[in-house]
C-alpha cells in the first residue's frame, strides 16, 4: 500500500469517528465547540504521530507478551510531555481540553493503531497513518463541534451567525452531542456510500 | 532484527528500560516547563487581583492562608480574596475584591466545572450591569442571596444551584476579609516597616 494511500485511509475510508466509531469518549465530551473539537483533534494527532513512529521503530526489541504495557508506557509519556508544553505554551487549549488531554493515553485510536498498524509496519508509513488517523479524527471532530455550536449558540469559531438567543442549548450539552454525532454518522455514510 | 522471544529476562530488561528511557525523558521535559507554567499561574493571579480590585497598578503588601483554605491578597488598593465552594459540577474558585469597607469591587470565577451555557455563565452574569450586578453590594451589611431564597441577586437563569454556590463563596470570601480585618493594625504595621519585603505585582 503507497503512503498516500495509508494517509486517505484514515483520512476518509477508515475515519475514526465516522467509521470505525473509536474514541467516542472525546469525541463527545469535548466538542461542545468548533475550536474545542479541532484541538482535541489535533493534540490527539501530535500523539499518535509520534507513537506510531516510536513504536515501528522499537516493535522488534519488544517481546510480544509485553507489547501492550511497552506501547502504554511510550503513549503514556507522550500525552504526558504534549500536557506539559501545553499547559507551559498555550494555556487557553489547556484549560478548555481540562481533563480531557491526560484521557488521550487511554483513546482507543492510539492504541489500536500501534497493534494494528505499528506494530507491523515500517516507520515511515506508520508516520502517514497516524498523520491519515489523526486528521480524520481532527475533521470529524471540528464538524461535529462546528455542528454544536452553531446548533446550541448560534455561532462557528466564535463567529456569530445568528444570535445567541436562539439557539438551541440541548447540542451544547451531553445530549445534544449523541444526537448531533447520530446525525452526522448517517449523512457521512450516506456520502461514503454514494 | 529479528524479534526478541518472550522470554521472563528479556521481558523484564525492555520493560524496565522503556520505562526507565520515558521517566528520563519527563524529567527533562517537567525541567523545561516547570518554570514558564509557574510564571503563567502568576502572571494569571496577578492579573485576577488588579482586575477584581479595578486597579490598573497596585501593590500586593501581605498574602495570607486561612484555615478555611482562604488566601487574602492584601493590597493598598483594597484585599482580594480566593475561596473555593462545591458548584454543580464540582470545585468553584472565586477571586473577589473588597475595598476596605467591606463593597464588592470585582470579581473573577478562576476555575469552574459547571455546565456550559448554563452555569458557566457565572463568569459574566454577576459582572456590572449585567443581570446579577452584585458590584458594590456589601454582604455585611445583607448576606447576597438569590431572589427565590429572599434575596436581592437574580440567579443565572436555570442555575440556581451554581448561584448559590456563587454568593455562598462570595460570603464566604466576605467572612474571611473581615475575620483577617480583626487583626489588621498588626498587618499594617508590618507592611509599613518593612518596605524590603513588599511584593510588587508585575505591570505589564
Amino acid at each position: 500500500m503507497s503512503n498516500f494511500k495509508v494517509f486517505m485511509n484514515g483520512l476518509v475510508k477508515e475515519n475514526p469517528t465516522f467509521v470505525l466509531l473509536l474514541g467516542m469518549c472525546p469525541t463527545l465530551g469535548t466538542t461542545s465547540s468548533a475550536f474545542n473539537g479541532m484541538s482535541m483533534g489535533l493534540a490527539t494527532t501530535a500523539v499518535l504521530v509520534f507513537s506510531n513512529i516510536i513504536i515501528s521503530l522499537i516493535k522488534n526489541v519488544i517481546p510480544d507478551m509485553v507489547r501492550i504495557p511497552s506501547f502504554i508506557v511510550v503513549i503514556a509519556s507522550l500525552v504526558t510531555i504534549l500536557q506539559m508544553v501545553l499547559q507551559a505554551y498555550v494555556p487557553t487549549v489547556y484549560e478548555s481540553l481540562g481533563l480531557f488531554i491526560p484521557l488521550i493515553v487511554v483513546n482507543c485510536i492510539i492504541l489500536g493503531r500501534a497493534e494494528a498498524f505499528a506494530a507491523k509496519n515500517s516507520a515511515v508509513s506508520s508516520l502517514f497513518d497516524g498523520l491519515g488517523m489523526g486528521l480524520g479524527f481532527t475533521w470529524a471532530l471540528t464538524l461535529l463541534g462546528a455542528t454544536r455550536e452553531f446548533l446550541g449558540t448560534g455561532k462557528i469559531f466564535d463567529f456569530t451567525i445568528f444570535p445567541e438567543e436562539y439557539g438551541m442549548l440541548l447540542f451544547v450539552l451531553a445530549p445534544g452531542a449523541f444526537i448531533a454525532l447520530g446525525y452526522l454518522l448517517a449523512i457521512v455514510n450516506k456520502i461514503r456510500k454514494a | 532484527m529479528k524479534k526478541l522471544k518472550s522470554t521472563l529476562p528479556n521481558m523484564a530488561i525492555v520493560l524496565t528500560l522503556i520505562s526507565v528511557l520515558a521517566g528520563g525523558i519527563l524529567a527533562y521535559v517537567n525541567s523545561v516547563t516547570k518554570g514558564p507554567i509557574a510564571q503563567l499561574k502568576e502572571k494569571n493571579l496577578a492579573d485576577g487581583i488588579k482586575a477584581v480590585l479595578n486597579a490598573q497598578d497596585l501593590k500586593v503588601q501581605d498574602s495570607k492562608t486561612l484555615d478555611a483554605g482562604d488566601v487574602l491578597y492584601i493590597t493598598d488598593k483594597g484585599t482580594a480574596v480566593k475561596t473555593i465552594t462545591n458548584g454543580f459540577g464540582g470545585a468553584l474558585t472565586v477571586l473577589v475584591g473588597f475595598d476596605n469597607d467591606g463593597n464588592i469591587q470585582g470579581y473573577q470565577v478562576l476555575e469552574h466545572a459547571e455546565t456550559p451555557g448554563l452555569g458557566a455563565k457565572a463568569g459574566d452574569w454577576f459582572q456590572k450591569d449585567a443581570k446579577g450586578d452584585i458590584i458594590g453590594k456589601n454582604p455585611g451589611e445583607k448576606e447576597l442571596t438569590v431572589s427565590k431564597d429572599g434575596g436581592d441577586v437574580d440567579a443565572i437563569t436555570a442555575s440556581t444551584i451554581t448561584s448559590r454556590a456563587f454568593l455562598l463563596a462570595i460570603n464566604n470570601a466576605y467572612k474571611s476579609f473581615k475575620n483577617a480585618e480583626v487583626a489588621a493594625p498588626a498587618i499594617e504595621e508590618k507592611t509599613v516597616s518593612a518596605e524590603p519585603a513588599t511584593e510588587e505585582t508585575t505591570n505589564e
